[in-house]
């Protein structure tokens, strides 16, 4: 069919995420890039499964959509929790990691 | 196909509901708990009913079975490894009763999958689990009742409730227990749990060290639960695999222990390793330390850990796969073996140890770890059954015991545990509490027609009947020494004059006094505890009877702790629990022929069988465990004999009993009375004393041992060892070498040691620092920094891969 524009879809989608994760400073909005990141790369695998004509694909879609929740649970209680130890949540300022 | 002939029924196929119910009554409390009238007690409650309403049917059920069994006399067909089986009984066991073999109701189902094996999950109840389970659920009931008043208005009273619930659950699954992964299933469930319990008061770190300390001691014991399983499957599985069944399944491993094709070495072995597993569970002597550090947790926690559950699971782990131990260590054909000698220290180390005590429930420790030394020790003799009779008892009593105390601290002495400082007098105060207490410690000492009396007394009896007279003494010596420490701590408690809390003075001194000193009032650091006490105590100031959810169990257990004994009392005749609980030591035909031949085939072994049974009467040289069965045959038990109870036999540990009660309360009036005595301050006047004192103060340093100093004292002797030999043999010829060597050293020192090696070192150090140092910037903190990076790499890694394709 025409795979190529689930493709292209898939690649903006990630593009868009990995500008997002880069660029943006609020935590929430890395976190919504993730997200981006993720489901760029099922659009390829049900493109890519479609192709192939086979179910793997569509499996491990489903896999990455829970992988993703649970993700998104836990960076989300992590957000959480430094706001409320910082009352912010802009990423430039989280350098307590620092080498 | 169960059962031809053996009466079954829907409690005993179905027993595997028991430890279920509890399971999902803990899932409830999680997650309804909080939101329920109760606190999600009730959930608790509810279930441990329902076990134990299911328990108490299976029992009936089993007894009729029992019944129906020794009633056919003849043969019953059962199923077993999926083959079918005739049972053929075996006439004149010693003492006159028939000894048929019961068959047991094993149910299983595949858990999972892996490598061709199956791993089963299911229920095997026999006599042992049967009583069991009745006993756990019973005493699990009883101690969640208590536990709705002993803890009320605590701040974790659900999760209290959901770990007591899921502690019951896993000692039911292992109680149940089909196969070796299973019984390990059970067992590191109430590892866990009891981790929970004991650190349930986690804000004080003295309760939470006492957590890690018992979850890390039993963790010791459990790789040697690991390594036997392990180990006994190895050898087993062959053997059963042609038998249809696998090497995890208990009755596989029992028959192949005593089929008499099974290495010595590996059931050696495999046993050594099983008995290390027993020994951090149930609390024997090089592992016991962390059992008295567990009063830390709540009492109804002690009380139930100490008296049916946890601890005994390592006693029943060895009497559940008894053939192992009783072929691997030649049980009854050696004078001496592993489990007597440290059943024996285990009761000597343990009751001199309870003399020493303040905590009266440290006392109570102390006594639970000596007669679990008991249990061992009776089955290290041979003496099966009394072990496992005494688990039964024991449980009463012991229960009974914990619960007093607490019901003590409760409303006694104001939380507090401290026989010297807090107690005395309470007799007057608190009648049920101080009379279900005498009870019970009556029962603990083996006073006759008390419970105890008649377990503890098989016990020291079979050790002599079976030849073991070095520790026929050392029970009657720990026999003399229990009733002695209980008179004391009974003196201390209820008797004498009244101190502290026990006097009715007040707490206001909350902070200083003696709750500053006194670690195991635990409630100090609970507002909403103390706040809900604070109200109760205004209604009646100082020492008061519990109210009737507390003194309910208690009175229930100690008619018990009467009355149990009467199960198997040869003194006055009594039998049933030999009857229902031992298994038969008879051989059991196992047939690969079709249910249809199996009965001709049955028959014709029960006509050889017959023969062979009037040969073996009255010997203990063969039958079951002493002889390799048939062919055709397996054993599932060893065939024991037990001894005749005679008055004359039980005088000697009476008259100790009587001699130690005595002596003791003579010293306790002198000691801790008001009357002035010689014996008064005798630990400040005489070295000696002084010295005994500590050592057994300091729980024969062997905390210090494990904490730090046994490198020292291991390392210590070996490095003067080696001075020793240095000094006086090798010094000649080491002096004259040591010189020619020291030059060559110091040359090599100089020339190899400080350029080359040290160089070597120093080098690559400084390659690893400034490396390091050099990256240090890629490490900002700033997470869109390292997706930067991380994308960069990623990008880079597909460039690469597409020019590698193209």
């Amino acid at each position: 069919m025409y795979a190529v524009n689930f493709l292209i879809l898939g690649a903006l989608l990630f593009s868009l995420g990995v500008f997002g994760v880069i660029a943006r400073r609020n935590a929430v909005m890395v976190l919504m890039s993730i997200e981006l990141i993720l489901n760029a790369v099922n659009v390829n695998l049900i493109a890519f499964a479609m192709m192939n004509n086979s179910a793997e694909g569509h499996v491990f879609a489903l896999y990455v959509i829970a992988v993703a929740a649970a993700e998104v649970g836990v960076g989300l209680a992590m957000v959480l929790m430094i706001y409320r130890n910082r009352r912010s949540i802009a990423l430039d300022e989280l350098s307590a990691m620092k080498g | 196909m169960l059962a031809a002939t053996l009466s079954s029924g829907w409690f005993l196929e179905n027993a595997w509901l028991i430890p279920l119910i509890p399971a999902i009554g803990f899932a409830l409390i999680i997650f309804f708990g909080k939101r329920m009238p109760q606190g999600g007690s009730e959930f608790g409650l509810l279930s441990m009913a329902a076990s134990f309403a299911i328990a108490v049917g299976a029992t009936v059920q089993w007894i009729q079975r029992v019944n129906s069994a020794s009633a056919e006399g003849e043969h019953a067909l059962g199923g077993f490894f999926g083959f079918t089986r005739a049972v053929l009984p075996m006439a004149g066991e010693e003492g006159g009763h028939s000894a048929a073999f019961v068959e047991p109701v094993v149910r299983t189902w595949t858990w999972w999958q892996s490598g061709g094996l199956e791993f089963g999950v299911g229920q095997h109840i026999d006599g042992l689990s049967i009583m069991l389970l009745l006993l756990v659920t019973f005493i699990s009931l009883l101690v969640q009742i208590y536990s709705t008043e002993y803890v009320s208005g605590d701040r974790r009273y659900t999760h209290f409730f959901a770990a007591l619930t899921l502690f019951s659950a896993g000692m039911l699954v292992m109680v149940l227990a089909e196969n070796m992964i299973q019984l390990i299933l059970g067992w590191e469930i109430m590892g866990l749990c009891s981790f929970m319990l004991i650190g349930h008061w986690w804000e004080e770190a003295a309760n939470s060290k006492a957590a890690l300390k018992a979850f890390f001691t039993v963790r010791v014991g459990d790789v040697g639960l690991l390594v036997g399983t392990a180990v006994i499957f190895f050898g087993a599985n062959d053997w059963a695999v042609e038998r249809g069944s696998n090497g995890f399944s208990i009755r596989a491993i029992s028959a192949w222990a005593l089929s008499g094709e099974a290495s010595h070495s590996v059931l050696f072995w495999g046993g050594v390793a099983l008995f290390i597993a027993a020994i951090g569970k149930s609390g024997q002597f090089p592992l016991h330390t962390w059992l008295p550090d567990a009063m830390a947790g709540p009492t109804p926690v002690s009380s139930l850990l100490h008296s049916s559950t946890m601890v005994v699971a390592g006693v029943f782990l060895v009497a559940r796969v008894y053939p192992v131990f009783f072929v691997g260590f030649d049980i009854l054909d050696t004078a001496v073996n592993l489990i007597t000698i440290i059943g024996g220290i285990t009761i000597i180390a343990a009751a001199a140890l309870a003399f020493v005590q303040d905590d009266i429930k440290k006392v109570l420790a102390y006594s639970t770890v000596s007669q679990l030394g008991y249990m061992m020790l009776g089955l290290g003799v041979g003496a099966w059954l009394p072990a496992v009779f005494h688990i039964f008892t024991h449980a009463f009593f012991k229960c009974a015991l914990f619960l007093a105390a607490g019901s003590v601290s409760h409303s006694g002495s104001h939380h507090s545990f401290d026989m010297k400082k807090d107690m005395g007098g309470l007799a007057r105060k608190m009648p049920i509490t101080a009379t279900t207490w005498m009870i019970s410690t009556a029962a603990l000492c083996g006073i006759p027609f008390f419970s105890g009396f008649f377990s503890k007394d098989e016990i020291i009896d079979n050790a002599s009947h079976n030849g073991y007279q070095f520790f026929y003494w050392v029970g009657l010596i720990g026999a003399a020494m229990t009733a002695a420490y209980m008179t004391r701590a009974t003196y201390l408690t209820f008797f004498g004059s009244a101190r502290g809390a026990a006097a009715g003075e007040h707490h206001d001194e909350h902070a200083d006094a003696h709750d500053a000193h006194d670690a195991h009032d635990a409630h100090a650091a609970h507002d909403d505890h103390d706040a809900h006490h604070d109200d109760h105590h205004g209604a009646h100031a100082g020492p008061h009877e519990s109210p009737w959810r507390i003194t309910a169990p208690l009175v229930i257990l100690a008619s018990l702790a009467i009355f149990s004994g009467y199960l198997n009392a040869p003194a006055v005749g009594t039998h049933y629990f030999t009857d229902w609980v031992e298994p038969a030591g008879v051989a059991v035909a196992t047939d690969h022929a079709t249910t249809d031949h199996a009965t001709d085939d049955g028959e014709e072994h029960a006509l050889g069988f017959a023969a062979l049974a009037a040969e073996e009467e009255g010997g203990y040289a063969e039958g079951c465990g002493f002889t390799t069965p048939e062919d055709g045959t397996v054993c599932y038990a060893p065939k024991l004999s037990h001894a005749e109870f005679a008055w004359s036999k039980a005088a000697p540990s009476i008259l100790l009993v009587a001699f130690g009660i005595l002596m003791s309360a003579w010293l306790s009036m002198g000691v801790f009375g008001d009357r002035k005595n010689p014996l008064k301050g005798l630990t400040s006047r005489s070295g000696i004393a002084r010295r005994g004192h500590a050592f057994l103060v300091n729980k024969y340093y062997l905390d210090h041992l494990y904490e730090g100093v046994i490198v020292k004292a291991v390392a210590h002797p070996i490095a003067k060892a080696a001075y020793w030999v240095n000094q006086n043999i090798l010094d000649g010829v080491v002096n004259g070498v040591g010189r020619s060597g020291r030059a060559t050293g110091e040359w090599v020192y100089r020339n190899l040691d400080q350029r080359v090696v040290d160089g070597a070192v120093n080098a690559s150090g400084l390659v690893a620092s400034e490396t390091g140092h050099a990256l240090q910037p890629v490490q900002s903190g700033k997470v869109n920094q390292y997706g930067a990076l991380l994308f960069g790499a990623a990008t880079v890694g597909a460039i690469v891969l597409i020019l590698v394709n193209i």
